[in-house]
């Protein structure tokens, strides 16, 4: 009862409501902003974990966390939606409610690791990244996108990762290797040996990801997406079968991964309950 | 397992349950495989989410936001309508061993019995009428405000279906013995009592209300009095009929003061959140324990003995 009690008391600070000032915006690209926003609680959040982002009068959004350190917390947003474009349009100085930190986050895995991302993807894998970095023996890191321009953090990742150990993909082939992100990996995957893969990105390339770790019997982390609302397990519109994205994940491991696959990249609720096909 | 024997089971019109705890409606309750775990958290019946006849999407985020003691939410009843959630009900009939109680809304009396008889057709166990979602305009608390159109709708819907039906009663009213006695005479197996409490938040800093909705219902431990009032004041005025008590009910020791007031069974809805879905099975193994510390024999014995004095 102790120990619950403890809990309820932490998780009802968390989904308290914080209006705070925006710091710093950062541009990274023509899509993606970077919001620098000072909040004491989501300054200590683990790299997996999310906040809930309130644009007052507009809507609240979950985003991933990018870094967390002394106070401020960051993340970065792709302009997709009514929500985002308000957002994009927001100058330092400008209000935003926070709550947060909710989820699970990435284990921290020693030995020889790869993250995989796709996209903004990239945004909790950099923040993991850059944990995992004196604690492992190799960090190695495959990013992809579209095109180079959504590429995104590349200079943070080589100097995380030493350049030799960051691979680069984009579909038009303007920056890195021309394919999608899974084809470096199976070979890289046959060629060396890995204690832990971890991954983010769009579901369908999590799905390729997770076939081929299945394939090798190796052991993945994956941080997974769904159409939020309450961010603390009620409300459940956030479900891959009986997980609840936001309080059972967003990071899942390869055994839950198994027992969700018949969704995994095939299906998501919308906002009306139904199942939508990706 | 033989539920005369078991001190936990209970009895709700039709419907026998192995323990007192049931799912309220709105949590989780969309899918099978939710509503299934839930049930393997230890539940003893569930409530899905509240279906309609179209499906809705419900309101923009915010929908819920954090009180003092308990939760405001304003979803606007999203759901995906009853004939795609039917193929939810035939899976989850498939998968649950406990009643599966289907929460049911209507803008009109007609379309709460459509509804109803759909679910029913595909399987659901017991229906619960809405009656009283405080944020939604023309359904909910409209209907569970004006006796009339409760009446009506609670008509339609048992001329419809032969499973038991449940109304689940507003707070949000002067008297609210006079809206269960009009639910009870027109037909009602059962009731629920509370939905949530009208309620509102402002955030200072920008001016505004946070809900997108503007307005919610408050749910968990703020709560809690209220709805114990309203299931000893439901009793008092109907002794007989079966009362579900809902409304801030965290542990053990809630759900036994509701048990007093003259509850059968309770639910539970926000404590889902803090405590997760093994919420049920705590409140069950407290229950047993208060019983055999009491020298009770069974949940039966309790309800109600709050009135004796």
């Amino acid at each position: 009862m102790g120990v619950l009690k403890k809990l309820s008391t932490s998780l009802i600070a968390a989904n308290t409501i914080r209006t705070t000032e925006i710091v710093q915006i950062r541009t990274e690209s023509s899509t993606v902003k970077t919001f620098i926003i000072p909040d004491r609680l989501c300054s200590k959040a683990k790299p997996g974990q999310f906040l809930m982002v309130w644009i007052p009068g507009v809507d609240e959004i979950p985003m991933s966390i990018m870094d967390a350190a002394n106070g401020l917390v960051s993340v970065s947003v792709k302009q997709v939606g009514d929500a985002t474009r308000h957002l994009h349009s927001m100058k330092a100085g400008e209000t935003v409610g926070i709550r947060g930190p909710f989820g699970n986050s990435f284990t921290e895995s020693r030995g020889r690791v790869l993250l995989v991302s796709g996209g903004t993807g990239t945004a909790p894998l950099l923040f993991l990244a850059k944990q995992l970095a004196a604690k492992t023996e190799r960090l190695s890191f495959v990013e992809g996108a579209k095109t180079k321009d959504e590429l995104l953090f590349i200079r943070e990742l080589n100097s995380v990762c030493n350049e030799k150990n960051l691979i680069t993909t984009t579909e038009d082939g303007t920056y890195g290797l021309q394919c999608l992100v899974t084809e470096p990996l199976s070979s890289l995957l046959d060629k060396e040996k890995f204690d832990m893969i971890y991954t983010c990105g769009p579901e369908v390339m999590v799905k390729k990801i997770f076939e081929l770790t299945e394939q090798r019997k190796l052991p993945i982390e994956a941080s997974l997406e769904r159409l939020m609302r309450c961010g603390i397990g009620l409300c459940g519109s956030c479900v891959i079968g009986k997980y609840r994205v936001c309080r059972d994940g967003p990071v899942f491991t390869a055994a839950q991964l198994r027992e969700v696959k018949d969704e995994l990249g095939v299906s998501k609720m919308g906002f009306d309950g139904s199942r939508i096909p990706f | 397992m033989n539920l005369e024997s078991n001190p936990l089971s209970t009895r709700i019109a039709a419907l026998e349950l192995e323990n007192p705890t049931i799912l309220a409606s709105g949590i989780m309750g969309y899918s099978a495989e939710s509503l299934h775990r839930v049930a393997k958290g230890g539940a003893g019946a569930v409530v899905t989410k509240s279906i309609g006849i179209e499906p809705r999407v419900g309101y923009a985020n915010p929908t819920v936001v954090q009180a003092e003691s308990g939760l405001i939410n304003a979803m606007g009843l999203p759901n995906p309508g009853i004939d795609l959630y039917a193929e939810e009900i035939k899976y989850s009939k498939i998968v649950l061993r406990v009643p599966l109680i289907v929460s049911v809304f209507g803008y009109s009396a007609e379309e709460y019995a459509a509804v109803a008889k759909k679910a029913v057709d595909a399987g659901a166990d017991a229906v619960e009428l809405n009656v009283s979602c405080p944020h939604v305009k023309q359904t909910g608390s409209e209907i569970g405000q004006h006796p009339k159109l409760l009446a009506e709708a609670v008509e339609e819907v048992k001329a419809a279906i032969s499973k038991p039906t449940i109304v689940k009663l507003s707070p949000n009213v002067t008297d609210i013995t006079a809206i269960a006695r009009t639910a009870v005479e027109a037909g009602a197996d059962a009731l629920t009592a509370v939905n949530t409490l009208k309620a509102m938040a402002i955030d200072s800093e920008t001016m505004r209300p946070v809900l997108s909705n503007i307005k919610g219902g408050l749910s968990g431990p703020a709560i809690k009095p209220v709805a114990l009032r309203c299931v000893y004041d439901v009793r008092e005025a109907l002794p007989d009929v079966p009362i579900i008590g809902c409304g801030g009910i965290t542990g053990w020791s809630d759900a036994v003061e509701f048990f007093l007031a003259g509850a059968c069974a309770v639910q539970v809805g926000s404590a889902v959140a803090l405590e997760d879905t093994e919420v049920f099975q705590a409140i069950t193994k407290g229950v047993k324990v208060y019983l055999r510390k009491k020298h009770y024999g069974s949940v039966k014995e309790i309800v109600n003995l709050a009135h004796r004095s």
